[in-house]
């Protein structure tokens, strides 16, 4: 923070993330290398299925926060941090919604009676 | 932290009175950040949806039957390229060069039109073999999650067009270059939403 708080609103201008060539370019040829790898993984199969799936899911993991700082220019200091503070809160809410739908619902399905009709190895 | 330090004779202040002036839209971007994570909130549901359904065949087709990953790379392709060109409009902007983002920003849509042609032509393609929304649960959360992201581009095209005209009619004003940077964390956002759904459903869906 600066050492006037009111010297910030003095000048019309917006404070908007600078972008750069380079930012760009190391961004994509990252996220070019990330995808192609988990498809290439996934299309000639030369590991088993569940490494594949842990790899992949980690390959996703790391793309997404590529393109958060190289695409999005995500800092922790953009916008007083206050971006950064929504994401990590979204983030948060998303791992809870998410893991504990899957959770919740998995603990269901097991309890379920198997249907006559429908093979076990069908039901999630 | 104020650094002022007060004198005597200079009133004590509790209280900040004065009006400052407020830059129009000197907020726009971060109320547009929490727009995106509230849309991420929806994806996740829909992932969450996903997550659960995703087993659920009632006896139909399995994603193994199902999806082509030479298409899906191919879409992946158009998305990526997209986000690049996006990039260089943003560039362009920075520069002053209104011809030039309006260029990019026209190669971007093209990009972005041709993944909807391709998502379009699989889903057509699916209904059309039967593995339609109604086939089963595992269709129905698909096409849910598939098709909020496609119609999400969508409007993202119809922004895209709208930008455009703006710039024609009033070039690289302050307002307009703040609308480019929304549309680019928008159109950015999308592309990390789409790593979501190549790596969870597309990739993860063959090797299940």
């Amino acid at each position: 923070m600066s050492a006037d708080p009111h010297a910030q609103h003095g000048h019309n201008e917006i404070e908007m993330p600078h972008a750069s060539m380079r930012d760009y370019v190391i961004g994509f040829v990252l996220s070019v290398i990330l995808t192609a790898i988990p498809f290439w993984l996934v299309m000639t199969m030369p590991l088993s299925a569940g490494a594949t799936g842990a790899i992949i899911m980690g390959f996703a993991v790391v793309q997404i926060v590529v393109h958060m700082i190289f695409f999005l220019h995500m800092t922790p200091k953009a916008e007083g941090g206050w971006s950064l503070t929504s994401l990590v809160f979204t983030v948060i809410v998303v791992g809870i919604m998410l893991a504990g739908s899957l959770w919740v619902m998995h603990h269901l399905n097991t309890n379920m009676m198997p249907m006559p009709h429908e093979p076990t190895s069908q039901v999630l | 932290m104020s650094a002022k330090t007060i004198t005597a004779d200079e009133a004590v202040q509790f209280y900040d009175l004065d009006e400052h002036a407020h830059p129009e839209g000197h907020s726009t971007m971060l109320g547009f950040w929490i727009y995106l994570m509230s849309d991420c909130l929806i994806f996740a549901i829909l992932f969450a949806c996903y997550a659960v359904l995703g087993g659920s065949y009632a006896a139909g087709p399995a994603p193994k039957d199902l999806f082509d990953l030479k298409l899906i790379a191919l879409n992946t392709a158009m998305l990526l390229f997209s986000s690049i060109t996006y990039g260089f409009a943003v560039l362009q902007m920075q520069q002053g060069r209104v011809k030039g983002v309006q260029l990019w920003l026209a190669v971007t849509g093209l990009f972005g039109l041709a993944f909807l042609g391709i998502e379009l032509y699989e889903f057509h393609h699916l209904i059309e073999i039967g593995a339609g929304p109604q086939r089963s649960a595992f269709l129905s959360s698909f096409f849910t999650l598939v098709g909020t992201h496609g119609l999400h581009v969508t409007f993202g095209i119809v922004w895209l067009v709208t930008l455009m005209v703006q710039l024609s009619k009033h070039g690289l004003i302050a307002a307009n270059k703040r609308r480019v940077m929304c549309l680019s964390m928008f159109w950015h956002f999308l592309d990390v939403v789409w790593i979501g759904v190549f790596t969870f459903v597309y990739l993860m869906g063959v090797l299940r």
